[in-house]
């Protein structure tokens, strides 16, 4: 099912040109398209992204009933979340340098359910596309005043919100001249174990997008524009911050919602 | 149904938003029932991954599933269940915690655990089953596995507590999970 053109050597080696991993993209792009089974998550095994040739498992996800603790997920309490925690412009002594944002959505199951008061991690790289992280080493700068974590509860309809700075495209070694398209990383619970999510958002219009092995681990092309947030000019602030609007779908989900849920 | 948002790897810089003081420990060191839940990530090559994350979520030693808040901020009482790992430099993770109770009648107990890292594009379930239980037998899971996919699934104990790897792909490959309902 997943069969790849192209086999690959090592992983991490970073000597193949965009243009053959280009390639290794648009071979899958095309035995996709005779495919009738629609994907809607990422491959685990998709070569051009070189870090997983090593990490995908190579047999089949086993089936399993949840049994009862899988069927809850852990719960997060407000008083553990300070709501300063989803500003990250002001953890620092001034302002961050870059185009300041703010993000929202809704968080939902699969029928269309709000999910709330469930914890929401963001991180990111800084406007120059710098991680505040040791093994980071783009010559870009970091930026004193803004480190990129931020963290939230979603509200009773679901909905979450942060004011951040728009975080930039940077290099890295997946391959000659690899670079990534902005985004923002997201870590995401459920009300059930199954649920749990960790994925990333993306801008609208990157020029990065048919270039990105891991974008492209999607090969549904509609299951990947679910990741890019849309500009919204009613979230927009005069004069402070634009506006992106976000809305994330957990799916499994096998329980019976209860009033419980809402807390 | 509204179609499910797809996952995507947690990327190798993780480490600075989502591990957090007290993250591993779903109860204190110093509690006299409390134990320890490690091992390794290992890739196909056999070697250790640096930049994993790992998350436990278990019942406690009654077998309850429990609903109370407290994993982010821990007051060293309250047992939530929730618990959260990086792996270190040689690829080991490690929790405190207490040995889960069976949380259905007749059935085995374990651990439930999702695996993060670089070059996994989506999380992955799996089950740390604690060995020596009568029920391990007609556990339906394991019952439907090959004996040696099986010892996969299940820790083993050790001095301290119980030891499970994750071996993300190849021979010894853990057996993961597509739980009902899960995404296709």
């Amino acid at each position: 099912m997943n069969e790849t053109s192209a086999p690959v050597a090592s992983s991490d080696a970073a000597t193949a040109t965009q243009i053959e991993i280009s390639d290794e993209i648009g071979g899958i792009v095309r035995a996709y398209e005779t495919q009738t089974a629609v994907e809607s998550a990422p491959r685990l095994d998709y070569p051009p992204y070189r870090s997983s040739i090593l990490r995908h498992p190579t047999k089949d996800l086993r089936h399993a009933d949840p049994e009862a603790v899988e069927r809850y997920g852990p719960v997060f309490g407000e008083h553990e979340i300070d709501p300063l925690e989803s500003d990250l412009t002001v953890q620092h002594d001034g302002e961050p340098i870059g185009e300041r944002i703010v993000v929202t959505g809704r968080v939902t199951d699969g029928d269309g359910r709000p999910v709330a008061g469930q914890l929401v991690e963001v991180w990111q790289a800084n406007a120059a596309g710098r991680y505040i992280h040791k093994r980071d080493q783009h010559p870009a700068p970091v930026d004193p005043h803004f480190t990129g974590a931020g963290r939230c509860l979603t509200a009773r309809d679901g909905s979450y919100r942060f004011t951040t700075i728009k975080p930039g495209p940077y290099p890295w070694k997946n391959h000659h001249n690899a670079w990534r398209p902005a985004h923002i990383h997201f870590s995401l619970f459920g009300t059930d174990f199954t649920q749990r999510l960790v994925t990333q958002m993306y801008f609208p219009g990157d020029p990065l997008f048919a270039l990105d092995p891991i974008y492209q681990s999607i090969v549904d092309p509609s299951a990947r524009d679910r990741l890019v947030a849309t500009y919204d000019h009613g979230v927009t602030q005069h004069e402070w911050a634009t506006g992106y609007r976000w809305d994330i779908v957990l799916s499994g989900g096998t329980r019976t919602w209860t009033e419980q849920d809402e807390r | 149904m509204s179609a499910p948002t797809p996952g995507q790897t947690v990327g190798p810089f993780f480490g600075y938003a989502l591990p957090y003081g007290g993250g591993n420990l779903l109860v204190p060191r110093d509690r006299p029932d409390a134990i320890r839940l490690h091992g390794r990530v290992i890739d196909g090559a056999g070697e250790p991954v640096p930049d994993a994350l790992v998350e436990v979520w278990q019942p406690d030693n009654d077998g309850r599933v429990i609903r109370e808040a407290g994993s982010l901020r821990r007051d060293g009482r309250t047992f939530t269940g929730w618990g959260r790992a990086a792996t270190a430099a040689d690829g080991e993770y490690e929790f405190t915690t207490v040995e889960p109770g069976s949380a259905e009648p007749g059935r085995a107990a374990f651990f439930a655990i999702t695996v993060f890292a670089r070059g996994l594009l989506d999380r992955l379930f799996t089950r740390a089953y604690l060995p020596d239980q009568r029920s391990l037998a007609s556990d339906p899971l394991l019952a439907g596995l090959p004996e040696a996919r099986q010892a996969s699934l299940i820790a083993t104990r050790d001095a301290g507590g119980f030891r499970f790897d994750i071996v993300l792909q190849g021979t010894n490959e853990t057996v993961f999970l597509d739980l009902a309902g899960d995404r296709s």
